[in-house]
Order: C-alpha cells, then structure tokens, then sequence
C-alpha cells in the first residue's frame, strides 16, 4: 500500500512576495483509506551562512557555522489523526507571509557561503508501524521592489596594455585596444546585462572573450568576518579572432536562484561583480572587472 | 453408354438475330436522352468530418440509378485532390515545426520560397571529403541518476547544473579517423539518442546531446565537409527544438484549446514557466556557438513568450564568432529560424545581411589563411563553402523584397572589393528578373572579378541560370551572350573549360539554330582536348537538356551538323544512354505526326541503337521495358506514306537492329500487319498482282519474325493475328501455315507461366487462346490436299495430348466449346465470312459426306465429355460439383445447338439436367432461367419440342 504525499502550489512560477498569502492544497493519494496520527504543515525561511576554510581553517569552518538565522516560520495542522479516504484528496491551505518580529523577508538565493531558502513541508504522522510521511517543496520569494528611481550608470571602458594593473612583465604584452562599454552597473535583476565591445585592433588574434560573473559573499560572526568571491557563470561572446572595428553585444542573463538583489545585512553581505576576460591566443588573460548593484524594481 | 446421334440444330442467323434485337421505341422529342449525363448535386453535410450525401436529382426518368462513376468524379478526383493537398502540406511540414501554420501566414512565405529541405540533399551531394573526420564528444559520465522525487526545486536545478557541467568536465569521448559515411551514421546515432532521451524523459541528456553537436559546429577541421556538417547537425537540432516546441504546446492546450493564432497572452502559466526554464537553462551555456545554435532553436519556443527582441539580438551575438565559415552559416541558420518563426520582421534579416558584409573581410583574414595553408585547401575551394549559406541569405532577405532593397544591396555588395562570391550568390538568389533586367552590368562586374578568388565560371553559370528564367532585354541579348562569349574565350585553362558550358544555358531559345551551333561547335572544340568532356558530363546533359526543351522540331535539331558530334562526346556507357533517353522521351512527347524525314529517322534510328546495345545479359527487366517502350514510340511515329514497301523494308532494318529486346519485336510485327491491313483498306479488298505480293512479303516478315520471340503467348497471339491478317488478304496458303504453327506450337505451352514476377496456372490463358482460336477456325477452308477439317481435328488432338494439370476438366471445357463451332460449320450459310475468301460452306456445299464427318466429330467429342462425367461421378464431394457444372454446360450447348426433335439427343438432354440437380449443386436461379428460356423459345415457330422437353425437366432443389 502506497501513499503519495504532494504539495501543490497555486502559483506554477512559485514566487511570492512579502506580505501576500502562500496558497496551495496538499494532496494525498492512496488506493486505500489512510490511518494516519495528523498532518501538519510547516513554512520555513532560513539563512544559512557557512564559513569558507579558506579563510577560517577547516575546523572552524565545520564547527563554527554560524548558526542559521530564520526568518519565518509557521506551523499549521492540517488534519487531525484519524482517516483519510482512499483516492486523491486535497486539501487547500494557506500562510500569510508576514517576517518574524522587525525582520524582513529576503530574496531568495543559493550561494557558496550564504544560502537563503524557503521551504515549505509536509509531514504526516503514522502509527508505530509505518513510516511517517514528509514531502519538502522550495518556494521563491523575491523582495519588495526597491524604492525610488534607479540609476542606469553606464560604463564605459577601454582596455589598453597601459590600463592594466597587476601585471608581471609589461613589455612582453601585445598591444591591443578594446573599447566597450556597459549600459549599466547598476541592474535590474530581471533584465539582461548588456553593452557592447569592440576590439579596434590587436597585434596577437583574440581566441575568446567571456563575461565572468562573480558572487561576493561576505559573512560576519564574532571573530571577523569572512569575504569570498566565487564564480557563478561564464558566457563566451566572442570565439577566435573576431572582426576588428565591429561591436559584439554584451548580454548576459542573471541566472534566478543564483542571483538576488544586493544585499547587505548586519550579519553578511551578497554583492556581485562582472568580469569581462579576453583571452589571446598566446594564452595571456586580460581581465576587467565592474562591480554591480542588482535590484528588483 | 451408347454412342450418340449428333444432329445439329439448323440455325437461321438473320431471323434468330432480328428476333433478339430490341424492339426500338420511337423517341418522342419531349423524352430526356437517356444518356445524357446525369446531373448529381453533393451536398457536403457541414457536420460529420465531410461525409458526403449526395444527392442525386436525376433529370431523366425515375428508374435510372445515378451512376456511380460520375458521383465520384464531382468536382476534383481523389487523386488529384491528394496531390493538392500533398503539395500544400509539404512545404510547411517539412520546413516549419508548427503545428499551427499560423505564424507563416501565406502572404509572407508563400509556395514560391524554396524550402531548406530542398537545399538539403544539394549540399549534402556537394561538399564531400575523403578526409579522416573526428567527432569530439564530451557526453560526461551517463550516471542516468533520476533526480529523487523529495529533492527540493534548488536540488534538482543543482543536480541539473552539475550535469552540465559534467559534461563540460567530464569525460571526453573522441571518435578519430572517421571516414564521411562513419560520420554521417554517427551523427544519426546521435539523432537516435536524442529522441530516446527525450522520450525516456531524460532532458537534460538531450540538451547535453544538443550542446555537444552544436559544438561540433564550431569545429572546422575538415572545412570541405562544414557544409554537409552543418546541414546534417541542423537536422539534429530541427528534431530537438520540435520537441521541445510540441512539449510546450501539449502543456497549453491541455488546460484549453489553443487559439490558432495565438499570441504569448493565450498561453498559460505551466508552459510559460517552462519556456522560461529552457531559456535560462541556454543562456547559460558558456560556450558562444554551443549556446548560440539552442538559442535560435528556443526561438520557435518564444512564441510562447514573446519574440520580438530576440532575433536582432541573436544576429548581433554572431558577430562574436570569429571564425568567418561558422559566421555564416551560423547566419544562415538564424534566417532560416526567422522565416519560418516571424517572417514579417524583415529587417533583422536585413541587418544579419549586412552584418555579414561588414564581417566580410574576415575571410581574407591571417587566421583564415594560416588554416587554409595547413589544411591544403585552395582559395576558390575554400569560397565555394560558404555559397550555400551566403545564397540562403540572400534568398530569404530577398524574397519578396521591394526593388529598393535589392538595389540598396546591390550597391553594397559593388561597394566591398572582390566581391565575386557575393555577386554569385546576389545573382543566385535574387529574382531572375531584377537580374536579367541588369545583365549587362553584371557581365561587367563579373569580368572585372580578380582571377584568384572565385571561379569565374560559376560566376557565369549563375548568370546563366538568372538568364534562363527570366529573359534579359530584348535588345541586349545578343550583346550580352556576345559580351560573355568574349570573356569565355579568353579562358583557356583546361579547368575551366567547363564555363562555356555554364554559358551555354543562357536561354537557347532566345536564338537560332546557327548561333546554337555556333555554341555547340564551341563546347566540342574546348571539351575535346586531353578528353576534358569525361570530367563534365553532368554539365554536358544538361545543355542536351537545355537544348531539348527549346527545340521541338527535331528536324531543325538533326539538320545542326554539330549536335551529333556533341552526342558523341558521351562516351561512358550510361550517361550515353541517359542522354538518348532524354532525346527519345522528347521526341515522343513533342513529335505529333508520323515522320518519314530521313535525318530524323536517321539520327533517332542511331539514338534508338545506341538505347539497344546498352542492353546486355545483366539488364533489369523495368529497364529493358522503359527503353522497348520509348523504341516503340519512335516506331510507332514512323510512317512513309502510302510508301509501303519502304515502311516494310524499315521494318526489316528495324528488326535486325532492336533483335534485343523482345517488345519491340512484337510492335514490329504488328505494323507489319497493320501494314497489310492498310494495304487491304487502300485497295479496297481488290489485291492487284503488286500489291498480293507485297502483303504475301509481310506475312512472311511475320512468319519469320514470330518464331524468334521467347514468350510463348504472345507467340501464339501474333501466329493467330498474323494468320487472319493473312486470310483477310487472301493469302490462303500463309493463313493455313500460320495456323498450323499456332497448333503445333500448343504441346510446347508450359503448364505454369509468371504474370507480374509471380507464377500462374497458364490455363485461362490457354482456354482463351483456343476459344479464339476455335471461332477462326470456323472461317479458315479447308486445305484441298489435306482431310476434311484437317486444323480443327489437328488442334483438338492437340488439346487431347496435351498434358493438362492433374484434376483439371480444362480439356473437357475445351471439347464443349468446340460443339458450337462443329454446330456452326454444318449450316448452309455461315455466321460469318471474309470476303473473297470461300469457306467451307461453299466448299462442300452442304455435301452430307462433310456433314456426317462434322456429327461423327462431334459425337465423338460428347461421348469423351460424357466419360469424363462418369469418371467424376466417381469421386464424392469435389468430383461431384465440377460433375454438376460440365453437365450443364454440356446441357446449354445442346440446347443451343443440338437438334433436340431427336429423341435421343433430347433424351440425352434431360439426363444432363438430371445429373447437374442430382447433387443439389447447381445454381437455382440459373436453372430457373434456363427454364424461362426454354419456355420461350418453345413458342417460336419450329420448336414446339421444347414445351415437351421443358415438362420433363424439373427443379428438384425446389422440391
């Protein structure tokens, strides 16, 4: 005899929003009729923050993990014990999403370090003799759009041998001129980041131009804090040697999930940066980096 | 059982045949015609998926059923409607992934826009390699791990994510040294695998298998193979994007049908939410091309969200593709994409051309060059590569483009220098007219083309096909096959030799016979040298082809002294035939009246001959047939006149050239005969000494001609024609020997023959044969040397002897046929007769000695057929029936032609009746019938017999 415990939710892109209302019906199939000790239903939002070992040690890292901070959580029975039928039932519930005490609801992100996530799950009690049930389903919350106007700030950039720092033999550089620019730094999440790049001339042919985006997570805790920057995607624009004096569009998707607006808190930070990486043919690596501001209007 | 009296009845055809004819009713001129068409209103019912019904309002009387035939054929018959029907569905089912052909509305793309898949199969053939091919596959490890069903939505898009990226890092597959076939079977592999995946709902395997194969795009490794790469990796992804397409379409109209023309509104949340994972699943692919070609394929999928925005961004991204091949063809894609997903949005298609231009200069790049160097391929091989995307482009941004456009780019393309690859595809893909109209210009534009680059012939040969479509100005045509002629001389290298026969598909018709020989002259005389013709064979057919489809007349085309030189340059075996094939085809399609010009029989007899010889041993028979049939056709368009004896003695020449092939024998023979038979006709039945001779000399033609064919059938068919021809033109002696070779052939006849490639009893054939045989007979005199009856007692001991399949009662059924034809013989006045010839009526003139020899005959037959009977009775069950029905046949041919006033033949006649109702296998209603008749005929004058004989006769089934 097999039960089949589901979550649905109303919303099939599943995001909500602070303040509206999580609505959704579990639904419970069985050929037969099920004995069970109640099902309760339970919402959870949770930032999980980890250290990286790179900057505490190994040890510190697994034990100290600061310990995750939640901001909602809710716990409703659905069904008191007893039976429920046999067939596919369903049963409509809904939450409130309202923060714990002066908290706010963050947007939902998966990081390397920081993880804010929101469950929400299932549980039904059964008897000794079988296994309780539990069903677990994520839902997105994107904030609240920020206010006032945003800014577009556009860049714009040129990349010389002369513009670049952090080099170890400047002489042994190729000469180039990269002219571009960025529409943007500060971005709407939902929005595209785009630009253009032209390569004007270069004495030893490009063999790939990437746009790098980068994660920059920083965690507080009592003895310091922690700042990494990972990688979270790279897209090539341009492969081999491509056309001198003619613009490659800059366009990028900020990945759902793995980006969220930039956030910074009393306890840890996420920010994001774009790297724009030409790679010559020689193999040498020439790297721009822009710090971006991401928002949700 | 005793012997019995045969007596024939004594028939009175005339009267017998006025009284069977119907009575005529006069026709008031109020009556409809009866046969006036009948006149049937259909009435589609609206409902119930086209069920017809008809209607049929019949204007003529009540009792005549509407013909079912002419209720078929209302409006458009099936078949055609079929093909209508093939044809518009076609083109939008093999190049579009709708369902819905809404978003290619007709008046955008219409029928006229050559599909891809027609240029499919083109690249496929052109661009080959005999270079080893490598495919580098990066599939990853196949854990083929399910994402568990508790795992979080984050879970799932990680788990996702890794597998990505697994295949990026994971382990590398490389297939190396692949030979072309190897490859295309693997990328089928791929394809196979692909819609597994998919069908297994593994989606992510298919979009890796999909990634993987765009990556492959980006490989030019083997760049004279890139073309045909392409075209077979598209295909791949042409399966991916419909299913991702028909996924995602199933998930709108689940919830409710979907409007036809729907638009991102229509579409519900689910598939939205969908569209939106796979777009953000592709753009985040790292590499340019592997994420680029999926990105056009979701194209197809933003219908669904929305589309605007995302072609010109897509042309923009390929400007970051360095490589200039894979630019382009990457281009080539998208406007493919773009025709069939919104062909109304022109201008990115615009701006894809031009972008193209502006990369142009790429192919002359270091890069480019460095590769060709390494890879040892030549600047014009290098530049024919990108022709078929570069045409494509140009086809979809020209079609149906206003004149300014063209102009517009045009001008550009003058403006980037060496242009010549350009100017090939501009002339290509532009409307024929818009070129035509400017074939001077371009003729200059062409010769001011640098050498090194493109081919100038190809060059010509564009212009050429441009020219054959639409006509250039009349007043310019002249100068510019002149101005192009110039330039064509002036080439002389061998490997061009080739050019002048691209120019010579300039229109023919435009010119006249001189000028097109002048051209013919000219192709032999560059062709010929170091044998440079073997390598052009296609070209040179298709000039022959060009040629054939402006000059009908093929009394002008035979009278150029230069055409059958150029025949001759075909000197491989097959396309030799190929080319004779497609003259004789045009020939029968064109010629419409009998010829007897001498060049024309001439040549085609020559054309005809080099058809026949290329038949050997190793033939096919569909082969042989196609060319015994257009040989037929041009025998049959021969004809000199009322010059028979030259008609006869071509025949002669004939048959010693086609010996091969055995149906043209046979239509040989039947001009022959025709040939007589018109003679007959042009004397009217009168031979003179002259003309006795000839038709004489044409049955011998048939007499000696028949024996060398091997199909015993038609060898007994033609004896049997050949011998009435004969009689009808008196040639007694010719008739008797054609007969006598038809009857001594009959023991040679196999029992089973093969009709159609399978085996067959050849009975009924046999059965039909000697019925035909046996109602000649009846006309053919005896011969004075010979017996009384002498070919009818020698067929039927023929018939006795011959060895008949076991159980079979076909020798029987043969004895009873010949009773009516023995009937027949023993009236005063014969059925029928062959004017100036005397049968036997009046040879024997009723004598009772050849009477009494007809009725000993007869009997002799019946009581053989009566035997039979008894033998069958016999045997129980399947014995008993065929039992049954011999006897009433035997009983029907009594009763038509016995005398039944004889007591013993009427008695013998009852019997019969019995015997066939003895086992209740008889047919009833044929009984009853036969009943009727009897009863009938029992009140005409003479036969109050029958009324006794009918009493004696009973039903017994109805007992």
């Amino acid at each position: 005899m097999s039960v089949g415990l589901d979550i649905r939710l109303k919303r099939a892109n599943k995001v909500y929003h602070e303040g509206e209302v999580l609505a959704g019906v579990v639904v419970i199939s069985s050929k037969e009729a099920v004995q069970h000790q109640g099902i309760s239903l339970t919402m959870e939002g949770l930032v999980n923050l980890q250290l990286s070992s790179k900057s505490v040690g190994v040890f510190e890292a697994f034990y100290n993990s600061v310990k995750p901070i939640q901001l909602i959580t809710s716990n409703i029975e659905v069904v008191k014990p007893g039976k429920v039928p046999g067939g596919k039932t369903e049963i409509p519930f809904e939450f409130p999403l309202h923060a714990k005490g002066n908290k706010v609801l963050y947007e939902t992100y998966h990081g390397v370090f920081v993880n804010i996530q929101y469950t929400l799950r299932c549980d039904m009690k059964r008897s000794l003799l079988a296994k309780d049930l539990s069903k677990t389903c994520e839902f997105m919350v994107h904030c609240q759009p920020q206010k006032g106007r945003l800014q577009p700030s556009p860049v714009d950039f040129s990349i010389t041998p002369e513009t670049l720092q952090n080099i170890r033999e400047r002489v042994s550089l190729p000469k180039f001129l990269i002219r571009g620019h960025l529409d943007a730094t500060s971005c709407v999440i939902t929005q595209p980041l785009t630009g253009e790049l032209v390569v004007e001339n270069s004495e030893v042919p490009i063999k790939s131009i990437e746009l790098q985006l980068v994660r920059v997570e920083t965690c507080g805790c009592a003895e310091g804090y922690a700042r990494d920057a990972t990688e979270i995607q790279n897209i090539q624009i341009a492969e081999g040697d491509v056309c001198h004096g003619l613009p490659i569009p800059i366009y990028m998707i900020f990945p759902r999930l793995f980006t969220c607006p930039t956030l910074e808190t009393t306890n840890f930070k996420i920010e994001f940066e774009v790297n724009v990486v030409i790679v010559l043919q020689d193999d040498h690596l020439i790297t721009e980096n822009f710090p971006l501001k991401l928002c949700r209007v | 059982m005793a012997a019995v009296q045969w007596h024939s009845r004594v028939r009175a055809y005339e009267s017998e045949l006025r009284a069977a004819r119907l009575e005529a009713v006069p026709l008031e001129p109020g009556d409809p015609h009866p046969l006036k068409s009948i006149t049937v209103t259909d009435s589609k019912s609206r409902r119930g998926g086209g069920r017809r019904g008809s209607t049929s309002s019949s204007s003529s009387s009540g009792s005549v059923a509407p013909d079912p035939l002419s209720s078929m054929l209302d409006g458009t018959d099936p078949l055609s409607m079929f093909a209508a029907a093939s044809a518009s569905e076609a083109p939008t089912l093999s190049h579009t992934f709708f369902r819905s052909a809404s978003y290619v509305k007709e008046e955008e793309v219409g029928p006229d826009f050559e599909p891809w898949s027609a240029k499919r199969g083109e690249i496929l053939a052109r661009f080959t390699t005999t270079e080893k091919l490598s495919i580098n596959l990066f599939m990853g490890s196949d854990k083929g791990k399910a994402p568990s069903p508790n795992s979080t939505v984050s879970e799932k898009v990680r788990n996702r994510l890794e597998e990505l990226d697994d295949m990026e890092e994971g382990s590398q597959r490389e297939l190396l040294n692949l030979s072309q076939q190897d490859y295309v079977n693997r990328i089928e592999e791929l394809n196979q695998n692909l819609k597994e995946a998919w069908s297994s709902d593994q989606k992510v395997k298919a979009l890796k298998i999909v990634i993987q194969c765009s990556k492959l795009l980006s490989d030019t490794s083997v760049i004279q193979f890139y073309p045909s790469k392409f075209v077979l990796i598209t295909d791949i992804l042409d399966t991916f994007g419909r299913l991702v397409y028909e996924r995602i379409w199933s998930m709108c109209s689940d919830s409710r049908a979907m409007p036809e023309s729907f638009t991102a509104d229509d579409v519900n949340d689910t598939a939205k939410e969908t569209c939106l994972n796979w777009f953000f699943k592709i753009a985040s692919i790292r590499e340019l091309i592997p994420r680029l070609y999926p990105w056009q394929l979701g194209c197809t999928c933003h219908i669904f969200i929305g589309i605007q925005e995302t072609l010109p961004r897509l042309t923009a991204m390929i400007r970051g593709i360095g490589d200039p091949l894979v630019a382009v063809y990457a281009r080539a894609y998208l406007c493919r994409v773009g025709m069939e997903v919104a062909p109304h949005l022109k201008e990115s298609l615009k701006k894809n051309f031009f972008d193209l231009l502006a990369s142009f200069r790429q192919i002359h790049s270091d890069s480019v060059q460095n590769q060709l160097v390494l890879q040892r391929v030549e600047i014009p091989v290098y530049l024919t590569l990108y022709s078929p995307a570069i045409n494509w482009i140009l086809q979809c941004v020209s079609y149906r483009a206003p004149e300014t456009l063209l102009t517009e780019m045009m001008e550009r393309c003058k403006k980037l220098a060496n242009n010549a690859l350009l100017l090939n595809s501009v002339m290509w893909a532009f409307r024929a007219e818009f070129v035509a109209a400017r074939a001077t210009d371009f003729i200059g534009m062409i010769k001011d083309c640098d050498e090194a680059g493109f081919p100038k012939h190809l060059l010509f040969g564009s212009l050429g096909r441009s020219l054959a479509c639409a006509d250039p100005p009349e007043n310019e045509r002249l100068s510019i096959l002149n101005e192009a002629w110039k330039v064509i001389t002036k080439v002389r290298s061998p490997q061009v030799s080739t050019m002048d026969i691209s120019i010579a598909q300039i229109k023919f018709v435009d010119f006249t016979k001189r000028e097109v020989n002048t051209v013919l002259a000219d192709i032999i005389k560059h062709m010929t040298p170091d044998r440079a013709f073997e390598d052009a064979y296609p070209q040179l057919q298709s000039v022959i082809r060009k040629i054939l489809n402006y000059f009908h007349d093929f009394s002008v085309l035979f009278s150029m002294e230069r055409f059958l030189p150029f025949l001759d340059m075909f000197q491989k075996d097959s396309v030799r035939v190929d080319v004779c094939r497609s003259i004789m085809e045009v020939f029968i399609k064109h010629q419409q009246e009998p010829t007897r010009d001498p060049v024309i029989l001439n040549a085609l007899l020559h054309v005809c001959k080099t058809m026949h010889d290329s038949v050997n041993a190793l033939t096919l028979e569909d082969e042989k047939r196609s060319l015994s049939l257009l040989i037929n056709g041009f025998i049959r368009m021969v004809s000199f006149g009322r010059d028979f004896e030259q008609q006869l003695s071509f025949c002669v020449e004939a048959r010693a050239t086609f010996c091969n092939l055995e149906p043209v024998l046979v239509q040989l023979i039947h001009t022959v005969n025709q040939l007589a038979m018109e003679t007959r006709r042009v004397m009217r039945g009168n031979h003179s000494r002259k003309t006795a001779a000839f038709v004489r000399a044409c049955a011998a033609y048939s007499f000696i001609t028949i024996p060398s064919l091997t199909s015993i059938f038609s060898r007994l068919n033609l004896y049997l024609l050949s011998g009435q021809v004969a009689l009808a033109n008196q040639c007694l002696s010719q008739a008797d020997a054609f007969f006598k070779a038809a009857v001594s052939l009959l023991p040679e006849v196999p029992r089973s023959i093969t009709v159609e490639g399978k085996l067959r009893s050849s009975e009924a054939f046999l059965l039909d044969f000697i019925s035909n045989f046996l109602s000649t007979l009846l006309v053919v005199p005896d011969h004075p040397e010979q017996g009384v009856l002498y070919l009818v007692r020698g067929l039927l001991n023929m018939v006795q002897d011959y060895t008949w399949e076991e159980n079979s009662d076909a020798k029987v059924r043969v004895y009873i046929s010949a009773l009516p034809l023995l009937a027949a013989m023993s009236q005063d006045t014969y059925l029928y007769a062959i004017p100036k010839v005397d049968s036997n009526e009046t040879l024997y003139g009723g004598d009772p000695k050849f009477l009494a020899e007809v009725n000993k005959l007869c009997e002799t037959l019946i009581g053989q057929v009566l035997d039979h009977l008894k033998a069958l009775g016999r045997d129980e069950g399947a014995g008993v029936r065929k039992q049954g029905t011999l006897a009433f046949s035997l009983f029907g041919c009594l009763l038509a032609h016995g005398d039944l006033r004889n007591n013993k033949l009427s008695q013998l006649a009852v019997n019969l009746w019995n015997l066939s109702h003895k086992h209740g296998y008889c047919d009833t209603r044929n009984s009853v019938r036969t009943l009727e008749y009897i009863k009938h005929q029992s009140q005409q004058p003479d036969m109050a017999h029958l009324s006794e004989m009918a009493l004696r006769l009973s039903l017994q089934s109805r007992a």
